[in-house]
């Protein structure tokens, strides 16, 4: 037999490969239905605005309202700056904790790991409304356990009803949502641990690296990867946030806006509140906003860190 | 899943309804509503009352949630399947069903004249020509108290602001009642409870009113500066840690005895009764001086028109002449107390608390809310700027004259009144 017809019997093996197609068909078909569509169908929606009863095509009028007239902008860049205090707690308070959390539970000298870690994860899967409502009857001034137990400690004189003042609101409810996803950054962060091989560790350990120094300089390296792709679900989950504000403080996110992000800025001008009419072309010009703001994020990783973080990989 | 239910519900209501027709050759009317708590009422009294006396005409209550209620109606106007009868939400979303010819003129029904020319602003054209729905119900607001604290503690109830705030002051000094039973953590709270139940004895009423929406006053003009002045003053009175107070807080504080005085709508009487385990009275808002005219909002809330599209327009027409009547108004007022009959023969009711509310109306003049009609159309939302200025001045984050200022400021930008 010669090579050409080997070669002709292995074309005659694999003709059209159809079945790639009706395998990739259902998640396309229905990613595209309910993904990429709506998608595309906001952006449209952004750009017409309803006069006199029908639909116009007004190119980036809406984009020029929400950012020249202030009766938007000023909701709107209230709603960013919230939103970015939101992210930068989440950040702060959120990661590090779940690194912690995370660096404790692989110590192979704690006991009952299973039991923390599912402690630790449950708040994750409970319902925003649960949390939400859980955790204003918690720090209620008059029915909640917050004050009682700040006076078992001698602490009362600091309690205020902190969902209730501008200054604290936000933070507050930045806290609970921190509470509720610690979660997530510590079940990712463990798995990276887990994952390092034994050998990496008792080279370090031969080399008299123990401790916290081989924590940050062995582990922490080693993880960076999963504490990068930790950043970029807290932004995007930010930035789409909307539920917790919504149960806790209402549409109107207040008191006086001060909670109010870009989710809930959305939702009033899409659908409207009480005498409100919802404008559904301004809430999707904020919404393609929104979509835009994820999407530089998710490219600067991307683009710049995840290409730095290949360096750290095996 | 929300589609699937509503296709679901939709194809349920239509199955029983055509299913009724079949079983009877009488004239079913579908009434569409948010009420879904009234369900009984209508199944057990108010129904079998009119077909009793109209033999021939079966009517059905077939209510959907209030928060679908909206889309759920346009949805099915769109598609021709809406019931005969349309229960009207006050207001913009109601005339914006009439421009678009889903509800019928009903001007000229008999029994419209049984209501006077504020009850049925709510559902007109805004040059008051055409009318639409026939109003049923409005609630009134005022203060609740408690009747068993105020005679331990020796308190007449106040009808000038001055006795109004000595009593608060007493009831302060003696330690045993927080004085005053809200918060301003649901903002709504401090405008609708506080801000338009104060407010009418200062703008006087419709005559402020209506010169808010011709232009001739503003929101920086004393009169609807000082409401949020004396709100200002509330601060004190409320109870601890009031600013995460919210709605059901205030409503607990107040039945379960620990506070002394309620700012209320008539609407919490049902629930009340039930919950409180002593004796409660009210007060309308406290006027400046004895002798002094005093008014009341007495907010227009719920209406019912006609379907353009009814097959039984004449049938339906005729419903509705039964509810714009006395007959109906005394049957409705009574298993609802606390939603108050529009039409202006007197109703007859049995609780006491409602009595003392509908009493009012003898004395002082009605008004509705002030920034319900046409105030509330464009960006910035006037309903909503004043939930958060309200709250914002309680706080004592803005002072009132600022509050004023950033609403009338926000009116200004989109609302020209007419010359």
């Amino acid at each position: 037999m010669d090579t050409e017809t080997m070669a002709a019997e292995t074309r005659a093996k694999r003709p059209i490969r159809w079945h790639v197609g009706v395998f990739l068909a259902p998640a396309v078909l229905v990613y595209t239905a309910f993904m990429i569509l709506p998608l595309f169908g906001t952006l449209q929606l952004s750009l017409f605005r309803n006069i006199e009863q029908s639909q116009v095509f007004v190119g980036l009028g809406n984009f020029r309202t929400l950012f020249g007239d202030p009766n938007w902008s000023v909701n709107f860049w209230n709603a960013l700056r919230n939103n970015v205090w939101f992210f930068i707690i989440h950040m702060l308070v959120q990661n590090p904790i779940g690194i912690l959390l995370a660096a404790l539970l692989s110590s192979p000298r704690l006991r009952f790991t299973a039991f923390y870690r599912t402690a630790i994860f449950v708040p994750t899967i409970l319902s925003f409304v649960i949390v939400g409502f859980a955790w204003k009857l918690i720090l209620s001034p008059i029915w909640g356990v917050a004050p009682h137990l700040m006076d078992f400690v001698g602490l009362k004189s600091f309690f205020t009803p902190w969902l209730g003042k501008e200054q604290y609101a936000l933070t507050a409810l930045s806290l609970v949502s921190v509470w509720q996803f610690v979660g997530i950054p510590m079940m990712l962060i463990y798995a990276a641990l887990l994952s390092i091989p034994d050998e990496v560790i008792e080279a370090a350990e031969c080399d008299g690296v123990t401790g916290m120094a081989q924590f940050w300089k062995i582990k922490l390296p080693l993880i960076l990867p999963s504490i990068g792709i930790i950043s970029i679900l807290t932004f995007v989950g930010n930035f789409n946030a909307f539920d917790l504000i919504y149960t806790a403080q209402g549409a109107l996110a207040g008191p006086n806006y001060s909670t109010d992000i870009l989710g809930t800025f959305l939702y009033r001008a899409f659908f409207g509140f009480q005498l409100q009419v919802g404008d559904p072309n301004m809430g999707a010009a904020i919404a393609t906003i929104m979509f835009l703001i994820i999407l530089a994020g998710v490219c600067v990783y991307l683009f710049l860190v995840q290409t730095r973080l290949r360096r750290y990989q095996f | 899943m929300k589609t699937k239910l509503l296709t679901a519900l939709l194809l349920g209501t239509s199955i029983l309804g055509t299913t009724g027709m079949a079983l009877a050759e009488d004239v079913t009317l579908n009434i569409e509503s948010w009420r879904g708590d009234d369900l009984t009422i209508w199944k057990d009294k108010l129904i079998p009352a009119f077909e009793a006396k109209n033999p021939g005409i079966k009517v059905v209550f077939a209510p959907s949630a209030p928060t679908e209620y909206d889309a759920a109606l346009g949805a099915k106007l769109a598609a021709g399947s809406a019931g005969d009868l349309i229960t009207c939400r006050p207001f913009d979303k109601s005339l914006e069903l009439f421009k678009k010819g889903n509800l019928a003129d009903i001007s000229s029904l008999p029994g419209m004249d049984n209501f006077s020319p504020v009850a049925k602003a709510a559902w007109q054209t805004d040059d008051g020509k055409s009318s639409f729905c026939v109003p049923m119900a409005s609630v009134i607001h005022g203060f609740i108290y408690n009747k068993d604290a105020f005679e331990k503690l020796g308190l007449k109830v106040p009808t000038t602001r001055d006795e109004f705030f000595a009593v608060l002051d007493k009831i302060k000094a003696d330690g045993t009642y927080i004085p005053m039973a809200m918060g301003t953590k649901d903002l709504w709270e401090a405008a609708t409870m506080g801000y338009q139940n104060i407010g009418p004895n200062y703008w006087k009423g419709e005559e402020g009113r209506q010169a808010l929406i011709k232009g001739e006053q503003k929101l920086t003009d004393p009169q609807w500066v000082e409401p949020y002045k004396e709100l200002a003053k509330w601060k004190p009175y409320l109870g601890d840690g009031f600013e995460a107070q919210t709605y059901p807080d205030s409503q607990n504080l107040f039945t379960l005895g620990r506070a002394a005085i309620y700012p209320a709508g008539s609407w919490e009487i049902g629930l009340f009764n039930t919950q409180a385990q002593f004796k409660m009275g009210a007060f309308p808002p406290p006027v400046q001086k004895a002798g002094d005219t005093c008014y009341i909002s007495d907010h227009t809330d719920i209406g019912m028109g006609l379907n353009a599209a009814s097959k039984h327009p004449e049938e339906a027409k005729k419903f509705l002449s039964w509810v714009a009547s006395p007959d109906f108004a005394t049957i409705y007022a009574n298993a609802l107390p606390g939603f108050f009959s529009l039409n202006s023969t007197p109703v007859k009711m049995e609780d006491p608390l409602a009595q003392e509310f509908v009493s009012w109306r003898g004395k002082c003049k009605s008004t509705i809310r002030s920034t319900y009609q046409i105030l509330s159309r464009g960006t910035p939302n006037l309903e909503n700027e004043t939930w958060v200025e309200s709250a914002n001045v309680i706080n004592g984050t803005d002072t009132p004259e600022a509050a004023a200022k950033k609403l009338q400021d926000g009116l200004d930008s989109w609302y020209k009144p007419a010359k």
